[in-house]
């Protein structure tokens, strides 16, 4: 069954401005194409008019009309014009097809860069408030639309446009009635395919929608296979898959039968044209009408029906083709207008100016900056007067009195005021959509704050450099997000001037040096698919020696333990303490007993901080945090 | 591969009269369309007759006419006919051909399931029928009608162009040859450029998801020329093989202007050599209309050559499911009741195939008795699973005996066998549906205040009396909209609803808080004493009241004792317990 195509129209303009890019970026391409398709156009209706020739020729030769020598004469002079004819045809398809295929494949090439680079620069909102496999299309499904456009329909258009036309005027200098026969047929062959083609797409929609069922009730069941054999309901999913299963082929039927039927209908209907356009000019001749055309001389005889059958199936063929392109064009148009919104989204902004730079510490215990990597940075804070001061990079953080939500008027943070001197540790304790992971997102700017200031070694964050910000800032993420490539290209990722030495202490400190090198080829083991070769324990390992890698004062860590078997745990947990040492450091803690050595425990409860101080404080004051900690709520 | 068609058409049954029809209607539309070009050129004569003799037959024309005008309208029946058997055919085929597949893999053991991989099965399930069905589409209309135009078109030739006709004789095979080179060409760079592009969407999702990981490490520009690298690669190849597609259509024009160019010219010659005896105009015409469909035919026929090829693949891999039987069979005279909740294993082996080098499980003995209360523990790969899984006669054992109830475990009828011994899947899934339909799967019949019950013991009452919709709440394909502790209790209340005699938990409350597990355990002993309860744990804490509790390692029980006894003795135990009360008191703090 075809792909589904695109549904809902696209925005208005969007295939104006697609061909408006294409032109723009590609001015010679699609100058090459647009001749050169006019140059195969023209050849294809030679053909016809040759033919017509040829057989005159014949005709007069046998009844004698003509000599001898003449009709050589003239044989020969048809037959090395119509060489030429078809030829230059076949060479301007030739070049006409390469410069198609080279001006899509650059214009798509582009248009995915584009939009990935674009992607690259988009504010977390946008990856938060759209669905992955929603944006994957885009890259997918849109873009295989686009090259169908781009490379199929538009010079489909295009080209048939110019076939029609021509066609239609020669016809006209022929014959007008025979012509008007001509137009009639394919007019009948366009509403034919026009009716055929609305009750298909229709039913295929339809039948795609119940495919769809389908196939989620196939995914269900196989994937819980082993749960339905448990339960010995092999019986009762079949009869229920059979329902669907009946469904779809209802639909089915009726969608492949309008489907399968467009070409036979569209080929008998020109069959037919074919006789009747014959009849026509037979009776034509017997009862001697009078011919009217453009070009005055002609008359209908076999000659000319000969000609004109050809030009008929040429000329239905050829509308039928557009109209079909045209609907391809309008179907896609919702394809390239979602690409286009990609392209319009907005950009993440950034007006900070403060920048992290390293620096080189002289005997006595001043700095300076230096563009050598010496493992010391310091904020590079222009002012307005043209000075330079310079801050050494601390880890100090504070957050005063931060109102946030992700959506106006849906308050997700209330006044929340958390400080973290340097190398302190400050867990985050509470339900899930408390707003643990939401102070994270603040602190390194995926979101900015409503309402509150927040400073991170007394500078106030908005005017950092977002770049500048986030590589002060290592993340260990909930989601053990890893790239294909080798483990040794993966850990590198925190830092990439990381030398081999660097990244197996890095390692080490993560506790993954031993498992890493108990792995088929060890650090340069390949990891594919999301690391899938790898436990989960295993993978968050190597995120942590990501992070340790970078070797940045301040850390965040969304912690994930909750699926890692017990062995795996302690050495996740080892591999977190020995990070945490000497920096800054914000936990979000599943599992309490990660938490009891903090300087400080804050315990959020819907977007507000209900209570805050050291473990021991925490279990006297008998409150929540005591609560959770004997297990009489549960963390989910 | 005929041996694939067979069975693969064995599905058809009801439907293998549109399966005949079908081919029937081609031959009925490629005889008329053939024969078109063949009445046009009588047809044509006449006129011709007419314009030297200036004299027509009326009703020789008619009848001309009339044939030339039915046969049309046949042919455009019978295209019309044959696409509504076909479209029947090979959608009845398809929905067969699903149903079929399904209930074969439906009725696969644990050790079937394995060997295939549930996301190779939803493959075959979905794509490959989906391939076979559309090819079989095409097929049933291409394969008879492509063949048959290809001859009767070349017959007719013959019988109108005479030795003209060799023209097309000595130009089809090279046409022929030209297209299957730059088809199997073009389908090898294809796929190398198809796996190319495939590679590059999957490093753009995985850019998408790891979105956070990348602008945490300000890695934007890395990625970028990362992509940069991988697009224009793709790009280069993509061009590489379309511009070999250039050729094709071309080509196809070349060699039909080709045709025309020699039957125009030689043509021309023999008509006016034998003054339009041996062949006339309207022949000549004919005859260029022959060339055209000789060569579609032969298009055709590569297509489907290509299109078959592509779908070869598919239809094996349907038909490798289709021949697989299930490696666990109902018994002969099967035994119809579980006494008890006994479970005795005699020197026990257990290894998932055949080939396996290494015993999943080794020398397993083990009495226990009904209504006990039994721990497992271990690490990850030690065996606990593979252990629980003999039981409901999941997978078959190796050596040894394996006793339930007071039989064999394989004498026993499968349903009865698995409605008495319910287990709780590590890997649980909850089913697109109410909790209140989600929860009568185990037992269809149960009553509201049954499955009140049974959630009450699960601890999952609470929870649910929450929904706002309670026990008609809808639970998403996946259980996504639950939480993973809720989504554990859940698939305990399922299990609970068998009245099971022996009920096994494997790992089902790692995500369920200390308290709630605490809460789950004494529930189930208080309300189900008769019941035997085999529980696998990560925690100590969950199993330390246990009557028995067995420590696995490395596919043998390494010690069976109560927790004080092996607290004593075991160093394993030891070690677990240890870990887990160092690092993380409160979890022990609740009971």
């Amino acid at each position: 069954m075809p792909r589904a195509m695109p549904t809902g129209k696209g925005k208005k303009g969007t295939i104006n401005r697609l061909i408006k890019m294409v032109c723009k970026q590609h001015p010679l391409g699609v100058f090459t194409v647009l001749f050169f398709v006019v140059v195969m156009a023209f050849s294809t209706f030679g053909a016809p008019i040759f033919v017509g020739l040829v057989t005159e020729c014949i005709e007069q030769g046998i009844q004698g009309l003509i000599t001898e020598a003449e009709f050589w004469a003239r044989m020969t002079e048809y037959l090395i014009i119509m060489g030429v004819v078809y030829g230059l045809g076949v060479i301007g398809a030739v070049i006409a097809n390469i410069a198609m295929s080279v001006v899509t494949q650059d214009f798509l090439a582009e248009i995915r860069m584009a939009m990935f680079e674009h992607m690259e620069t988009l504010p977390i909102r946008y990856f938060d408030t759209h669905k992955r496999g929603d944006i994957m299309s885009i890259y997918t499904n849109d873009i295989d639309t686009l090259r169908q456009i781009v490379r199929e329909s538009l010079p489909g258009v295009f080209q048939t446009g110019v076939i029609v036309s021509a066609l239609f005027i020669i016809m006209l200098c022929l014959s007008i009635y025979l012509t008007l026969v001509v137009l009639a047929a394919a007019v009948a062959i366009l509403i034919a395919a026009k009716r055929i083609g609305r009750r298909s797409s229709k039913y295929f929609r339809k039948q795609q929608e119940k495919l769809g069922v389908v196939e989620g009730h196939i995914e269900e069941a196989i994937n819980g296979l082993k749960v339905i054999k448990v339960f010995s309901h092999e019986e009762k999913s079949e009869y229920d898959f059979s329902i669907l299963n009946d469904a779809l082929s209802e639909d089915g039927i009726k969608a492949n039968t309008a489907g399968n039927m467009l070409t036979p209908v569209i080929i008998n209907i020109g069959n037919i044209l074919y006789v009747i356009l014959a009849i026509t000019g037979a009776l034509f001749v017997v009862f001697k009408v009078p011919n009217i055309s453009i070009l005055p001389g002609y008359k209908v005889g076999v000659p000319m029906i000969v000609t004109f059958l050809m030009m008929a199936r040429m000329f239905s063929n050829n509308v039928n083709n557009l109209s079909q392109q045209l609907s391809m064009i309008f179907l896609g148009s919702a394809g390239a207008s979602r690409a286009f919104d990609l392209l319009d989204e907005k950009s993440e902004t950034d007006d900070g100016y403060v920048t992290l730079v390293n620096i080189k510490y002289k005997r006595d215990g001043s700095f300076v900056e230096t563009v050598e990597e010496t493992g010391f940075f310091a904020w590079k804070h222009p002012h307005k007067d043209g000075s330079l001061t310079y801050t050494e990079l601390e880890g100090d953080i504070l957050l005063s009195h931060v109102d946030f939500a992700y959506n106006p008027g849906h308050r997700i943070l209330h006044d929340v005021t958390i400080f973290a001197r340097p190398g302190e540790k400050i867990a985050f304790v509470g339900a899930t959509g408390a707003g643990k992971t939401t102070i994270t997102n603040l602190i390194n700017r995926f979101y900015d704050i409503e309402d509150g200031k927040i400073r991170y070694d007394g500078i106030n964050i908005n005017k950092i450099k977002k770049s500048s910000l986030r590589r002060s800032l290592s993340v260990v993420l909930q989601d053990t997000n890893l790239f294909t490539g080798t483990v040794m290209d993966n850990i590198r990722y925190g830092k990439l001037t990381a030398s081999d030495e660097e990244v197996i202490k890095a390692a080490k400190i993560a506790n993954a040096y031993d498992f890493i090198m108990r792995l088929p080829d060890g650090f340069n083991t390949m990891l594919s698919g999301d690391g899938a070769n790898l436990s989960q324990g295993q993978r968050q390992l190597i995120n942590i020696a990501r992070a340790a890698v970078a070797n940045v004062p301040v850390m965040i860590l969304d912690e994930a333990t909750s699926s890692i078997d017990t062995r795996t745990e302690l050495l996740v947990q080892k591999g977190m303490d020995q990070i945490m040492m000497n920096r800054t450091t914000f936990v979000i803690a599943h599992r309490l007993s990660t938490v009891q050595n903090s300087n400080a425990i804050v315990v959020l409860d819907h977007g507000k901080i209900i209570e805050r101080g050291t473990h021991n404080e925490l279990i006297e004051k008998k409150g929540v945090y005591y609560q959770l900690y004997t297990g009489a709520f549960e963390l989910e | 591969m005929f041996k694939n068609f067979k069975l693969i058409l064995h599905s058809l049954r009801e439907h293998k009269v549109y399966a005949i029809l079908t081919p029937v209607l081609m031959i009925l539309e490629s005889a008329c369309e053939c024969a078109l070009p063949i009445i046009m050129a009588r047809f044509i004569s006449l006129i011709q007759d007419y314009q030297q003799t200036e004299t027509i037959d009326f009703v020789q024309f008619s009848i001309q006419a009339g044939i030339f005008i039915s046969v049309a309208i046949v042919s455009l029946i019978a295209g019309f006919l044959g696409s509504k058997t076909s479209a029947k055919a090979s959608v009845g085929l398809a929905q067969n051909l699903r149903l079929d597949v399904f209930k074969k893999i439906e009725s696969f053991s644990f050790a079937n399931i394995d060997r295939f991989s549930t996301s190779s099965l939803v493959t075959r399930l979905t794509t490959d029928v989906t391939n076979t069905f559309m090819t079989f589409n095409i097929g049933i209309r291409v394969v008879v009608k492509a063949p048959l135009m290809l001859v009767f078109s070349t017959v007719l030739s013959f019988v109108m162009g005479g030795r003209m006709a060799w023209i097309f004789i000595a130009v089809i095979p090279l046409v022929c040859l030209a297209f299957f080179l730059m088809i199997k060409y073009a389908t090898r760079i294809f796929n190398r450029v198809f796996k190319r592009y495939d590679k590059l969407n999957e490093s753009i999702q995985e850019n998408v998801a790891a979105i956070r990981v990348v602008k945490n490490f300000v890695r934007e520009n890395y990625e970028v020329k990362k992509m940069a690298r991988a697009t224009d690669d793709v790009r280069d190849d993509f061009k590489k093989a379309e511009i070999i597609v250039s050729f094709a259509s071309p080509m196809m024009s070349l060699s039909i202007n080709l045709v025309n160019i020699l039957v125009c010219g030689i043509g021309a010659w023999i008509a006016y050599e034998s003054g339009g005896v041996e062949i006339n105009v309207p022949q000549l015409s004919s005859l260029l209309t022959y060339g055209v469909q000789i060569l579609m035919a032969l298009l055709m026929v590569t297509i489907i050559l290509g299109m078959l090829s592509m779908s070869l693949e598919s239809m094996r891999r349907i038909c490798e499911v289709l021949r697989e039987e299930s490696t666990i069979k109902n018994p002969k005279n099967p035994v119809m009741q579980l006494k008890n909740g006994a479970v005795q294993f005699n020197r026990v082996t257990f290894k998932y195939s055949e080939k396996a080098k290494r015993n999943a499980l080794d020398e397993i003995n083990l009495d226990i008795k009904s209504g006990q209360y039994i721990g497992i523990i271990g690490s990850t790969g030690s065996g606990k699973t593979s252990l629980i899984n003999l039981i409901s006669r999941l997978y078959d054992i190796s050596t040894g005996e394996l006793i339930v109830g007071g039989h064999s475990v394989d004498r026993y009828d499968l349903r009865t066998l698995r409605d008495n011994v319910a287990v709780v899947l590590q890997k649980n899934v909850l089913f697109s549906g109410t909790i209140a339909e989600n929860l009568r799967w185990g037992d269809l019949n149960a009553t509201d205040d049954e499955l009140l019950a049974a959630a009450k013991i699960a601890q999952a009452d609470e929870f649910i009396q929450q929904f706002p919709e309670k026990y008609n709440t809808y639970i998403e394909q996946g259980g996504t909209n639950v939480s993973g502790g809720q989504r554990q209790r859940l698939c305990i209340a399922r299990a609970l609803l068998k009245k099971p005699k022996i009920l096994i938990l494997d790992d089902s409350t790692s995500a369920v808080d200390t308290k709630t597990d605490a809460l789950i355990r004494k529930a189930l002993k208080t309300q189900l004493p008769e019941t035997t309860k085999i529980v696998i744990a990560q925690r100590t804490s969950s199993i330390c009241d246990a009557d028995q509790i067995i420590v696995m390692d490395n596919g043998h029980i390494d010690q069976i004792g109560t927790h004080e006894e092996l607290l004593k003795t075991n160093k394993i135990y030891q070690e677990v317990y240890h870990t887990q009360n160092k690092a993380s008191q409160q979890e022990g703090g609740g009971i």
